[in-house]
C-alpha cells in the first residue's frame, strides 16, 4: 500500500478535523457553534504538530536507561503554549457571546443583524 | 552602549504592569500607571535604537539560552523604527484616553481597559523585536486578544459583535500562521529567523515550504487587513472606543505589515517570494485591489470613523504595493508610508474621537457646521486629511512621492497612474467631511457644543504638527526607512 495513505494517518486526521472545524465555523449562524468550530480547527493544528514530532520507533521523551530513540519533544512544548493561547481565545469568545446574549437576547447571527438594522 | 537587558524590559515592563493595573483602585491610578509605563517604554525604545550599530543588530538571548535553541530578541534598523512608532503612538494616545475613554467605557471597566492596553503594547512590541517565529505567534496573539477586549469595551452593543467578528477572523489568521510555522519547522528543524533564512533555501523547492509560506502569508494578511481579508476592520475601527481606534490604526496593522515584510525578506527571502514562486504577483494584485476598493468604498460612507477605516484599507494597499516591488526604492516607500500613515490615521481618528466626545456621533449629517463650534478639532482633521490626500508640505506627500518614483523606476506605469487617481479619490472622501463641517450651516436643533478638552486636543495637534514637520524635514524618516530597506534587501541576497 502507498505509505502516504496509512503510515501518515495523523496528517489525514489533522486535515479532516481542520476541514470539519472550518466548515462549522463558516456554515453556522449560531455563535456557540462557531466557537466550537473554531476550537476543532485549532485542535487539528495541535495534532499536526504532535504528528510532526513523532520519530519512528521513538519513545516518549523522558530520559530513561535502555532507550536511545526519543520523539522530538519540542513540538509538544510548542503545542502546550498554543493550547494556552487557544484556551484564552475560547474563554474570551464565550465571554463575548454571553455579553452579546445579554445585549441582544439572541446568539443567532441573523437575528442579531436584524436587531442592529432596527437600531 | 546601552545595556542589552533593556531589550527584554521593553516587553517585560508593560507585561508585568498590566496585572498591577487591574488591581489598582479608582479610575485615575490605572491610567496614570499605563501612561507612565508607556512613556518609559518610549524612552527605552529611543535609547536602544540609538545604540543599533550601522550594519547589524542588537541581539539578546532570552534567559541566557544561546540561539537558535533559545529565544532571541533582535533589534535592527527596521524593527527599531517600528518599535519607536508603536511606543510614540501609545505615548500620545494615553494622555488623550483619560477624558475620551471615561466618556465611552463604563467606569467599572477602566482598570481592565488600561490593563488590556498595556498587554496590547507588550504584545505589539514583542512581535516587533522577537527573532523567533513561534515567539512571534505568541506575542501576536497577546496583542490580538487584548485588542478584541479593547474593542468590546465600548459602551454600545454593536462593539460586542464587532469584537466577536474580529476575534473569529483574527484567530483563523493566527491559526494559519501557526500551521505555516509548523510546516517550516518540519522542513528545517528550527524556529529562529536567522537560522531559518540560512536553512530554507536548501529546501525551497519542496511543496511543504510553499504551503508553509502560503499559510503564513494569508494568516498575516488577515491580521494586516489586506484586501480581500479586510472584513473585520471597518466594524472593529468604527465601534471601538475612539482612543483604541486611533491606537490600533496607528500600530496593529503596522506591526502586521512589519511581520509580513520580516517573513518575506528575512525568513523566506526575496528570491523565494518574488523569483521562484508567483507569490510576489499575488501581493501586487491584492495591494492594487485594496487601493481601488478601499478608496471607492470610503467615498460612500456616512460615518466618519467608518470612512477612515475604509481609507485605512486603501493605505495598507499602498504599503504592500511598495513591498511587492521588491526594490530598495519600493521598500523604502512602503516603510516610509507605514510611518507616515500611522501619524496621519492616528491624528484623524483622534480628531474623530474629539467630535464623538462632544456630539456622541460621528455621522456626516450630524457634524454639519461643526467647524464654527469646534474650530481646533476640525482644523486638525482638515490638516491631517490633506496629509492623507498627499498634498505638500505634509508627510503624506513625501511617502506618496517616494511610492510614485519607485513605481516609475520599476516601470509600473499602471500602478503609478492608480496611485494618482486614488489620491484624487482620497481628496473626494476627505472633502465630504470638510464640506460638511465648514461649509454647511449648523444643524438645526443641535445643542451648541464647545471645543473638546485640552487633554484631547494637545495629542491630536501633536500628531498633526508631526505630519507637517515630517513633510518639511524628511531626513529622519527617509533616512531610517532607507536604512531599514537596505538592511532587509541586503539581508535577503
Amino acid at each position: 500500500m502507498d505509505p502516504i495513505l496509512f503510515e501518515r494517518y495523523p496528517y489525514w486526521i489533522a486535515i479532516l478535523l481542520m476541514m470539519i472545524g472550518f466548515y462549522t465555523l463558516i456554515s453556522r449562524g449560531n455563535l456557540i457553534k462557531q466557537v466550537v468550530g473554531l476550537n476543532i480547527f485549532q485542535t487539528s493544528v495541535f495534532i499536526l504538530y504532535i504528528g510532526l514530532g513523532n520519530v519512528e520507533g521513538g519513545a516518549a521523551p523522558i530520559l530513561r536507561a535502555g532507550t536511545d530513540v526519543y520523539s522530538n519533544p519540542l513540538p509538544h512544548v510548542l503545542i502546550l503554549t498554543s493550547i494556552v493561547v487557544g484556551i484564552a481565545t475560547t474563554a474570551l469568545a464565550l465571554g463575548l457571546v454571553v455579553r452579546i446574549r445579554e445585549a441582544y437576547g439572541s446568539i443567532e447571527e441573523d437575528e442579531i443583524r436584524a436587531k442592529d438594522a432596527d437600531g | 552602549m546601552t545595556d542589552l537587558n533593556s531589550l527584554a524590559l521593553l516587553v517585560v515592563i508593560p507585561l508585568l504592569s498590566a496585572p498591577v493595573c487591574l488591581l489598582l483602585p479608582g479610575e485615575r491610578l490605572p491610567w496614570l500607571l499605563a501612561t507612565t509605563v508607556t512613556w518609559l517604554v518610549l524612552v527605552l525604545a529611543l535609547m536602544l535604537s540609538a545604540g543599533i550599530p550601522e550594519q547589524g543588530s542588537l541581539d539578546y538571548a532570552m534567559g541566557g539560552w544561546a540561539p537558535p535553541w533559545g529565544i532571541e530578541y533582535r533589534l535592527d534598523a527596521f524593527n527599531g523604527f517600528v518599535a519607536i512608532l508603536v511606543a510614540t503612538i501609545g505615548a500620545l494616545v494615553l494622555p488623550y484616553a483619560a477624558a475620551s475613554v471615561a466618556a465611552e467605557v463604563a467606569p467599572s471597566k477602566l482598570p481592565g481597559f488600561y490593563a488590556a492596553f498595556l498587554l496590547l503594547l507588550a504584545g505589539l512590541l514583542g512581535t516587533t523585536i522577537t527573532g523567533d517565529i513561534f515567539n512571534l505567534f505568541v506575542f501576536l496573539e497577546i496583542s490580538s486578544l487584548s485588542s478584541y477586549i479593547l474593542v468590546s469595551l465600548a459602551d454600545r452593543r454593536r462593539a460586542l459583535v464587532s469584537a466577536y467578528q474580529y476575534l473569529i477572523l483574527g484567530t483563523i489568521g493566527a491559526t494559519f500562521i501557526l500551521i505555516g510555522t509548523g510546516l517550516a519547522y518540519a522542513m528545517t528543524g528550527t524556529l529562529n529567523m536567522a537560522d531559518l533564512a540560512a536553512r530554507l533555501p536548501a529546501v525551497a523547492a519542496t511543496s511543504t515550504v510553499h504551503t508553509a509560506f502560503a499559510f503564513i502569508a494569508i494568516g498575516v494578511s488577515i491580521k494586516l487587513a489586506l484586501f480581500p481579508l479586510h472584513l473585520w476592520l471597518p466594524n472593529a475601527y468604527t465601534e471601538a472606543p475612539s482612543a483604541v481606534a486611533a491606537f490600533l490604526a496607528g500600530t496593529a496593522t503596522k506591526v502586521a505589515f512589519y511581520v509580513l515584510t520580516r517573513f518575506i525578506f528575512s525568513v523566506f527571502g526575496a528570491v523565494f517570494v518574488f523569483k521562484l514562486t508567483p507569490f510576489g504577483w499575488a501581493f501586487t494584485t491584492m495591494a492594487l485591489a485594496a487601493i481601488c476598493l478601499g478608496s471607492v468604498a470610503a467615498i460612500f460612507q456616512d460615518n466618519v470613523k467608518r470612512l477612515l477605516a475604509w481609507s485605512s484599507i486603501a493605505q495598507i494597499g499602498y504599503t504592500v504595493l511598495g513591498l511587492s516591488m521588491a526594490t530598495v526604492a519600493g521598500l523604502t516607500a512602503g516603510v516610509l508610508h507605514l510611518f507616515n500613515h500611522a501619524l496621519i490615521k492616528s491624528a484623524l481618528f483622534l480628531a474623530a474621537g474629539c467630535i464623538f466626545y462632544r456630539l456622541k456621533s460621528v455621522d456626516l449629517v450630524s457634524i454639519t457646521g461643526l467647524g464654527r463650534q469646534m474650530p481646533w478639532t476640525m482644523s486638525a482633521f482638515t490638516l491631517a486629511g490633506l496629509s492623507l490626500i498627499g498634498l505638500p508640505p505634509t508627510a503624506g506627500f513625501i511617502s506618496k512621492w517616494y511610492l510614485l518614483t519607485a513605481a516609475l523606476e520599476r516601470g509600473w506605469w499602471p500602478a503609478a497612474i492608480l496611485i494618482l487617481v486614488t489620491s484624487l479619490l482620497a481628496a473626494v472622501y476627505i472633502w465630504r467631511v470638510v464640506e460638511s463641517a465648514w461649509l454647511k450651516p449648523i444643524a438645526i436643533g443641535r445643542a451648541p457644543v464647545t471645543e473638546a478638552p485640552l487633554s484631547m486636543l494637545v495629542p491630536t495637534w501633536a500628531l498633526v504638527l508631526a505630519n507637517i514637520y515630517f513633510g518639511l524635514d524628511t531626513s529622519f524618516t527617509t533616512g531610517l526607512a532607507g536604512r531599514a530597506a537596505e538592511t532587509l534587501i541586503g539581508g535577503s541576497r
